[in-house]
């Protein structure tokens, strides 16, 4: 055995986008393609038809990955959505076949890609506990033996024999996540799990895959959440468009992570192609400006404007977008479905929205936003990193903010009172 | 910033020395046996949850798995006895048609579940690794449950008409398990590998299991048959196993050697098609679920 956990050579994944997004494969729908791509090869001994599926129908999600993971590395990937973060941890667990290059690995794998997964309503917490276990690849007597921790570990004692259903969520994640916890993998893959639960359960599951570090395994962490990445590994992997382009630390990849996402903020949104969504209708520009007085300026406590203009027209169209700060922290949401008596319904299949917030609650320093569309009860259209604006220093409430203690984004408006007791001793 | 891709082309660590290689697959692909042994604790649990859970939440809990054969066989002798009057080759109609529902059942109620069982666990095939035959194993091992407790109301009945069992020739019982059990799993096999591509599966499954059970002799008799049809009945093996249990607990006569032999083949082809038609779809299974 080397000391290489994982080693990626040119590994490439192939999704062919046509059969992907129709989820619902019919007996009709291939039968009648079948007909149509033999009537098309009939065709193309003809005159040379359209019959190999055109580069417009697969879409690579991973191209050429070379790379080298040594046992002990705590590696975070980053990359926007859609880069093939998910598809090469779903390659090294071994979920998905790459469809072409190869992957090597040496020890065991155990991969976290969605906590929960196996978990069975009906059952209890308990009976949970062991089937989870089992399905991530414990042994019955490693399960026994560790259960008591588990359990300790989730906080669920009392609940152990209560059916999983009757669980608040938070309670199902940090059962779930307990197991996952005392998994003992040489190597552990985890994909954004830890986006779900309290903070301070966070903090726990953190500092426990910490531990598996210094205990000499290799962990592989996905996450959106740069603070987390930062705290948690050491080497980052830059994933761009499917391809590898940065290996090194993890402060480097991510800042060009951050790099990149603004790169992607200077093309026109119109031409974004990393969407999702029934893409019915999208949002085909957005504008932030700040006050009438100083255009587009956007600072601290001053009137702020987001404008997004659509393409395509659908009744009950509703907008929300998420403000995120540097590090990709979501700071706060805004959503149109959620209506005040202040808001003017001017159509209900529109094809603009204005958002207007008179005092920007925002500290100096550079957001993002993502927004989303949603119509007729399915999500038309998302888009990540949509634009990038830079809010500067300003006044709130008569108060100037400068912001640069760094701590926290938000700057509320607020009124302090400095009263003594009269009686008071104090000279 | 740079967006040029790295290790394009450029060469990495490889020493051949790795435990595992994963790479494209093609073919059949191999069935990996040691695998399929060292994951044998998650098909125990799968099994146990499905035992567990099939009941749950309904009224008459466990009492179901003997409900559904008797009220189809007090439903089958008023229909095919009272009212059409079929031929129960001199055994009391209501335990010929019960000693036949008893393996009908397990094989109906068995490709039912299984057939949906990769459909109803997405999650499990797109976030975690292991064999997924499994998935569709489980399903049928837990219906065994039921065939047993079915199979002591048969005990009852037996009992209660006086009908004796063909001494050793119970012991044929097993290989006549087995043979559903086959049957059962390479039918599954196929149709819940499908049904991962072509949701159809789900609503043709009901009634291709009607028009089985109709092609199946469970409430008639072989005998019944023209001479000519009785070997070629051999074709469905579910027929061997339900005549089979008849000859061995009721006492008709047995099936023809022909149709046994026919039904082993066919049992044997069903099986090693499932498993390989699941084993080749297998690897994309998460991509398309």
């Amino acid at each position: 055995m080397g000391a290489s956990a994982i080693v990626g050579e040119r590994v490439s994944k192939r999704y062919e986008i046509g059969r992907a997004r129709q989820q619902h494969d019919t007996l009709r729908d291939a039968v009648s393609d079948a007909a149509r791509r033999s009537a098309a090869r009939l065709g193309g001994r003809l005159r040379r038809g359209p019959t190999e599926p055109s580069d417009l129908e697969t879409l690579w999600a991973l191209r050429d990955v070379s790379f080298e993971i040594k046992r002990g590395d705590l590696v975070g990937i980053v990359g926007n959505n859609g880069a093939g973060k998910s598809t090469l941890l779903k390659i090294i667990s071994r979920i998905t076949e790459p469809t072409s290059g190869r992957v090597g690995i040496n020890g065991r794998v155990g991969s976290l890609l969605e906590v929960g997964t196996g978990f069975h309503p009906e059952l209890t917490g308990r009976e949970n506990v062991f089937l989870y276990a089992s399905i991530l690849g414990m042994r019955q007597t490693e399960i026994t033996r560790r259960f008591d921790e588990i359990v300790e570990f989730a906080d669920v004692t009392r609940f152990l024999d209560t059916p999983v259903k009757r669980y608040s969520s938070g309670m199902q994640v940090r059962l779930a996540f307990a197991v996952a916890a005392y998994l003992e993998p040489d190597i552990l893959l985890v994909d954004e799990v830890l986006a779900v639960g309290d903070a301070a359960f966070q903090k726990k599951c953190l500092g426990r895959m910490g531990e598996s570090a210094t205990e000499g395994r290799t962990v592989v962490f996905v996450s959106h959440n740069m603070a987390v990445m930062k705290a948690l590994c050491k080497r980052g992997m830059v994933l761009h468009g499917g391809q590898l382009t940065y290996d090194g630390t993890i402060d480097e990849a991510i800042s060009r992570y951050l790099g990149n996402l603004e790169q992607m903020i200077t093309i026109p949104v119109v031409k974004r192609t990393d969407r999702t969504g029934w893409d019915m209708v999208r949002v085909r520009q957005i504008r932030i400006r700040g006050g009438q007085r100083d255009g587009d300026v956007v600072t601290t406590g001053g009137p702020a404007t987001f404008e997004f203009e659509l393409a395509g027209q659908l009744p009950s169209t509703s907008c929300n977008f998420i403000i995120l700060d540097d590090l990709g922290h979501p700071v706060t949401e805004f959503n149109s479905e959620n209506p005040a008596p202040d808001d003017v319904f001017g159509s209900d299949a529109p094809t603009r929205f204005v958002c207007e917030i008179p005092e920007l609650p925002l500290i100096a320093g550079r957001y993002r936003i993502d927004v989303e569309l949603h119509a007729q009860g399915h999500l038309q259209d998302r888009l990540q990193s949509a634009a990038v604006f830079d809010v500067e220093q300003g006044v709130m409430g008569g108060r100037p903010v400068s912001g640069e203690s760094g701590r926290g984004s938000m700057a509320v408006r607020h009124r302090w009172t400095r009263t003594a007791d009269e009686l008071s001793d104090v000279v | 910033m740079s967006t040029e891709a790295l290790g394009r082309g450029s060469s990495v660590a490889w020493d051949d020395s790795f435990e595992h290689v994963l790479e494209p697959t093609h073919g059949l692909g191999a069935l990996r046996l040691p695998e399929l042994i060292s994951f044998r604790e998650l098909l125990y649990f799968l099994t146990w949850r499905d035992i567990k859970v099939r009941y749950k939440q309904t009224a008459l809990g466990v009492i179901w798995a003997i409900l559904q054969p008797v009220l189809a066989m007090i439903l089958f002798s008023i229909v095919f006895s009272d009212v059409a009057k079929i031929s129960s080759q001199g055994v009391p109609y209501p335990i010929f048609s019960y000693c036949a529902l008893v393996p009908w059942l397990f094989f109906a109620n068995s490709v039912q579940l299984s057939s949906l069982s990769l459909t109803l666990n997405p999650n499990l095939i797109t976030k975690v690794y292991f064999p997924r035959v499994y998935v569709v194993t489980s399903p049928i091992l837990a219906s065994l449950v039921d065939f047993a407790l079915a199979s002591v109301i048969l005990i009852g009945l037996m009992i209660y008409y006086s009908v004796a069992p063909r001494g050793v020739g119970v012991i044929l019982l097993v290989p006549l398990l087995l043979l559903a059990l086959m049957t059962t799993f390479g039918v599954s096999a196929w149709l819940a590998a499908l049904n991962v591509k072509y949701r159809d599966v789900r609503f043709a499954v009901p009634f291709m299991i009607q028009v089985w059970m109709f092609a199946s002799p469970v409430v008639y008799s072989v005998a019944a048959l023209p001479a000519a049809w009785r070997d070629v009945y051999g074709l469905n093996p579910m027929s061997t196993v339900i005549e089979g249990f008849r000859w061995a607990l009721v006492g008709t006569p047995p099936p023809s050697a022909g149709s046994v032999l026919l039904s082993v083949l066919t049992g044997l082809i069903i099986f090693v098609g499932g498993l390989l038609y699941f084993n080749r779809t297998e690897r994309r299974f998460a991509d398309i679920v």
